[in-house]
């Protein structure tokens, strides 16, 4: 799978990554290496093989529903370059 | 009869399905330990995994886990005992770790089925689409500031279930039934608090129409976070009319979301930025697939209390009541405990009369929830007793019952007090009638001459006599008897 101008130019407007159109075609060039060398993949035989989520027998573990966490505004808004009054403050979003 | 839109070209079918976000009723959140409950100071409720912090691993909530499979038990569906977390992805200020945790294409519940009881007496049977465990975003503050937004997380990270509906309902009606009846399972259920005001239910209405006699599927509108049940049902009727006059204009519909604004009843279009649905969801690296066993759900299974529809169905077949009464007493599981409290060993009907109108006229009067009522099931059942026993005739017992309401006390007190008991002793009601057909003799004349409707108004006129009284049954015998001589 190769990809085109189009199709990065979007990639990086919904990633709020800034692809300047000079350096729009090198990237695609560099993504569509990537996509190629992970497509490899696609040459092994996986015919009645379920589906895995991983190569190793991890399970996800689960906690019990207990507070354990939480009571520290400070710590959380500490690198927040505009706190005010316990909120995190930015610049307005209006719907 | 259905719900049609008369438009200039012919008639018009509504469609609509709805999408609901339903908070899981739960200690903390679902991938952290910070607690959920409402109202907290902002930012005091949120651990660095709700904030986004690098490095930070979400770590499953097991109470949030069975609070879903009881909910999917609770609509008949399929329980997946293999669902994957995966990243919906989008830019949003309360939105730390941009992305959403939630559930793709394999969600924890599949399709299910919700009972709605008509106004008719019929039945219909809506299909549920899927029901999948998310997490909440934070919430944004707009007002505060005139150039700034203000961020709190507390609710993010909050476990949700999103239940979708299947494009089942037809009317602003049934959706309205539908969402009363979601939330009424959900209550029973103990998985959802239901409360639209507060936000731990959330409607989002999707609606498409389509002439009569059609079964295609237009192009649909999603209304976003509609926060009454009212409201919902006004925004469809608005939006399903909008639809009808642009197709009747010769225009097109655009698929988009679209808010409500129930003071000038209209949607109007949410201002949406480029490529807002494309959420590029990939399964979350962060945590494997979320697995149980039989045993896990059968657990779950074992523990459910009784539901809605099968309370309806006994209260119908045990006390002989009405669909439609039996389901006004089932919607919420305290008033069917306070119900069959009262009916127990009782006249269920006559229970069910003085529950649903006298004591329920009451409640709503007064904005008051069953579990604060100054009348107890217990004092009302023991006014029933008295009813019964023809110490109260139903007259003085809606007295008595007017100052149970307002004072609380029981009803043998009031009666004691206040000196209400009935009369039955016909000797005192014989003096009376007596007194009354000597003073009145040209009535009594016109009475055996056949104007026998006269006869309600000597019965008023004992109960003058007695100050009320008088048993009217005993009165009225009595009366026949001695005008007949």
């Amino acid at each position: 799978m190769s990809l085109d101008k189009a199709t990065v130019r979007k990639i990086a407007t919904l990633a709020r990554i800034d692809v300047p159109e000079t350096d729009l075609e090198s990237t695609v060039q560099q993504l569509s290496g990537i996509l190629k060398w992970i497509e490899q993949l696609a040459e092994v035989n996986t015919d009645g093989v379920a589906p895995m989520s991983g190569g190793t027998d991890l399970k996800l573990p689960w906690r019990p529903d207990a507070v354990t966490d939480g009571g520290k505004v400070d710590a959380v808004l500490a690198n927040a370059p505009d706190a005010q009054d316990g909120f995190f403050g930015v610049p307005k979003v209006v719907e | 009869m259905s719900y049609v839109i008369k438009g200039e070209t012919g008639q018009w079918e509504v469609v609509i399905g709805l999408e609901v976000h339903a908070q899981v009723i739960s200690k903390s959140k679902l991938f952290s330990g910070a607690p959920t409950e409402f109202g907290a100071g902002p930012n005091t409720q949120v651990s660095f995994i709700d904030a986004g912090m690098p490095g930070m691993l979400p770590v499953i909530n097991a109470h949030a886990v069975e609070q879903a499979v009881r909910t999917g038990l609770g609509l008949k569906a399929k329980i997946n005992q293999r669902s994957v977390f995966a990243r919906k992805n989008y830019f949003y200020a309360d939105l730390p770790q941009g992305y959403q945790i939630s559930q793709y294409d394999m969600p924890i519940v599949g399709e299910g089925t919700l009972i709605l009881d008509m106004p008719d007496g019929t039945t219909r049977a809506i299909g549920i689409e899927r029901l999948h465990l998310e997490q909440d975003a934070g919430k944004s503050v707009h007002d505060m500031h005139p150039s700034k937004t203000f961020i709190d997380l507390n609710r993010a990270g909050v476990p949700l279930m999103e239940i979708v509906s299947k494009p089942d309902l037809r009317s602003p009606e049934e959706a309205g039934l539908y969402l009363k009846k979601l939330r009424s399972i959900l209550r029973y259920l103990g998985t959802c608090d239901g409360n639209m005001e507060e936000g731990s239910m959330r409607c989002d209405a999707n609606v498409s129409v389509r002439p009569v006699g059609s079964t295609e599927l237009r192009t649909r509108c999603e209304i976003k976070n509609v926060n009454s049940v009212r409201f919902v049902m006004q925004a469809i009727e608005h939006e399903a009319m909008r639809h009808v006059d642009v197709y009747e204009s010769g225009g097109s519909i655009n698929q988009e979301t679209r808010l409500y604004d129930s003071n000038k009843g209209e949607t109007r279009p949410m201002r949406s930025k480029e490529f807002a649905h494309d959420y590029r969801y990939f399964p979350d690296p962060d945590l494997q697939p979320l697995e149980f066993d039989d045993a896990f759900v059968a657990a779950i299974k074992s523990k459910l209390p009784e539901l809605p529809d099968d309370k309806q169905a006994r209260f119908i077949k045990d006390y002989g009541l009405s669909a439609y009464d039996a389901g006004v007493l089932v919607a919420e599981q305290e008033n069917a405990l306070y119900f069959e409290e009262v009916a127990k060993g009782r006249d269920a009907k006559l229970a069910n009369n003085w529950v649903s109108s006298n004591l329920f006229g009451v409640l709503n009067a007064r904005g008051v929830a069953i579990g604060d009522s100054p009348v107890s099931a217990k004092n009302l059942g023991r006014l029933l007793d008295l009813i019964a026993d023809n110490t109260l005739s139903s007259r003085m017992a809606k007295e008595v019952f007017e100052i149970m309401a307002e004072t609380g006390n029981a009803p043998d007190a009031i009666v004691e007090e206040r000196g209400m008991k009935q009369i039955t002793d016909t000797g005192a009601i014989d003096a009376a009638i007596d007194q009354i057909i000597a003073q009145n003799a040209d009535k009594v004349e016109q009475y055996r001459s056949g104007k026998e409707q006269l006869m309600g108004w000597f019965v008023g006129q004992v109960m003058k006599a007695t100050q009320g009284k008088a048993n009217p049954g005993v009165c009225g015998e009595l009366l026949r008897k001695k005008l007949k001589s």
